[in-house]
């Protein structure tokens, strides 16, 4: 067969000689080897303190987005439950009342909007479905959690900070993401 | 006649009195602060070598090590201590139930036993007292470790037998028959050193080496050589570790052990490394001798105290080694293993003791 690498190498079947059947210098030679390896740059990422970068299309936790006067995007027109292949985004609509115009920025909004994180496999159709811009797969990722409940997330989890009344948090937020 | 008796008994009476009266307390006191820092300091580089041992492993395979507890890791063996101490303490049904503790405990003290006869360093002066840096200057040193070391043996052999499961007594096995052979080129080896040296003592060996001009090892390479080797074997090192052979035997020997009696006998595997080390030092490498130095030159407590340092990194130098060997070389097979201590290992020393008589006879 014709080798498919130059790294192919002939296995000898010459009877060892002397000082290869002592063993002691191949030893010794491995020995080396593992002593260099001592000085070699260590591959590892030590994580809490060090964190490897997302690739930049990275898709992570859904947010819920808000416009710039702190008032929610969503209209719970349910076009990305539709679009989610894996079913896992529930909602509910409820209709803007008078003095609500602060809250929400379109007639109709979402009174109930969750996403089974378990169920989600993040693949942002929901981001391409949005027509008012109001979810999006931000960079980090779902923390363990002891019961499936948990990962169900409502939108006190999914909503980002108010820009008006939580400008500091919303800072923070984003700083963590970048 | 009675006159006699009388006097005859208080001769008896003064000669008891004067020597409870000659009896030396300060002796006893420097003996026992001096077991009590031996015995709580191997323990302590004992803990630390765990943590050496995990450490030199990572950096051999460019990894970073156990560095979460503590700065740079260094309460990790504290740590491990903790856990081993608070885990469930498991005692098999079918076990032996008294051999099943007695293994650890035996293991334990057979490897401790070995630091009574190492020479620490030179004499110290103390309150008018001369410290000797030794528990007991016997004068067959040698032969007490050799004795206390195959001891060791019946630690791992009750152990894995009380554990009543098969794979514990199969490698129970493993090590004494790899112990009784490997100790059979070792003192081997060793004899050819004790013929140039002519003294079993080890202060007398070491006292020797700071005296004279060489280390040990310049007359005895061959014999050093074989004296690793077998001294690997008898701490269930790597290459030699077949007693533990995780993929065919499980755990090896205390496989059915918890808790702190796992612990023993993990412990007693390190300690068993220092003394070793720290015999090879002393016998082949100068013992607490610094090379290229003269120790008359400083005050005798002070130059007592480089000793103690100068055998402590020679004894650290070596267990890196030990560690060293472990990360580099897979098993070996358990024929193999025989066949170099019988066919091998024997035969040259044998060889290595002929050598050295007849270069002793020719008078080099």
């Amino acid at each position: 067969m014709q080798p498919l690498t130059n790294k192919a190498q002939a296995v000898s079947r010459a009877p060892m000689t002397f000082w290869e059947r002592l063993y002691l210098i191949n030893i010794i030679k491995g020995m080396f080897i593992t002593f260099s390896h001592m000085f070699k740059k260590q591959p590892t990422t030590r994580y809490p303190e060090e964190k490897r970068a997302f690739s930049p299309v990275f898709r992570g936790l859904h947010v819920l987005n808000r416009d710039e006067e702190g008032r929610e995007r969503c209209t719970a027109c349910g076009l990305c439950a539709v679009a989610c292949p894996a079913e896992a985004i529930t909602m509910e609509a409820a209709e803007r009342e008078t003095g609500e115009e602060h809250l929400y920025r379109e007639e109709k909004y979402a009174a109930k909007y969750e996403i089974n994180m378990l169920r989600c496999i993040f693949c942002g159709l929901c981001e391409e479905a949005c027509p008012k811009d109001a979810i999006y797969l931000s960079e980090t990722f779902a923390p363990a959690n002891y019961t499936r409940k948990g990962f169900i997330y409502g939108k006190p989890d999914l909503l980002i900070p108010n820009p008006m009344t939580e400008a500091s948090d919303l800072a923070l937020a984003r700083g963590v993401e970048a | 006649m009675g006159i006699l008796l009388t006097q005859t008994i208080l001769i008896k009476h003064n000669y008891i009195s004067m020597t409870i009266l000659a009896f030396d307390w300060g002796l006893v006191i420097e003996k026992l602060i001096l077991i009590a820092v031996v015995v709580f300091g191997s323990l302590g580089i004992a803990l630390y070598t765990t943590f050496g041992e995990r450490k030199v492993a990572a950096i051999l395979q460019d990894r970073p090590g156990p560095n979460r507890a503590g700065p740079f890791g260094l309460l990790q063996p504290l740590a491990d201590g903790v856990k081993l101490i608070m885990k469930e303490e498991i005692i098999p049904n079918a076990a032996n139930k008294w051999l099943f503790i007695l293994g650890p405990g035996l293991a334990m003290t057979a490897s401790l036993m070995t630091c009574a006869v190492i020479p620490w360093g030179s004499d110290i002066e103390l309150f008018g007292r001369k410290i000797a840096l030794q528990i007991a200057d016997i004068n067959i040193g040698i032969l007490y470790v050799f004795a206390v070391v195959s001891m060791g043996v019946y630690g791992i052999m009750i152990g894995g037998w009380a554990s009543n499961n098969k794979f514990s007594l199969m490698s129970s096995l493993r090590a004494a028959s790899q112990a009784i052979s490997y100790e059979l080129a070792m003192g081997l080896a060793l004899i050819a050193l004790l013929m140039t040296t002519e003294s079993l003592s080890l202060k007398t060996i070491v006292e020797q080496q700071v005296k004279g001009n060489w280390w040990n090892i310049v007359y005895q390479p061959l014999g050093f050589l074989l004296f690793f080797i077998a001294a690997l074997a008898e701490c269930n090192r790597t290459p030699f570790d077949l007693p533990e052979a995780e993929n065919e035997l499980n755990f090896g020997y205390h496989q059915e052990y918890s808790s702190m009696k796992l612990g023993f006998y993990l412990f007693a595997e390190y300690i068993n490394m220092i003394m070793s080390s720290a015999i090879m030092a002393s016998m082949y490498f100068g013992g607490y001798d610094l090379p290229f130095f003269d120790e008359s030159t400083v005050a005798p407590n002070i130059a007592a105290m480089i000793g103690v340092g100068t055998l402590l990194i020679k004894i650290v130098l070596f267990i890196f080694l030990f560690m060293w060997i472990r990360w580099t070389i897979p098993r070996f097979r358990y024929d193999q293993l025989m066949n170099l201590g019988w066919k091998t290992m024997i035969p040259l020393a044998l060889f290595n003791l002929l050598i050295t008589g007849a270069l002793i006879l020719a008078n080099l």
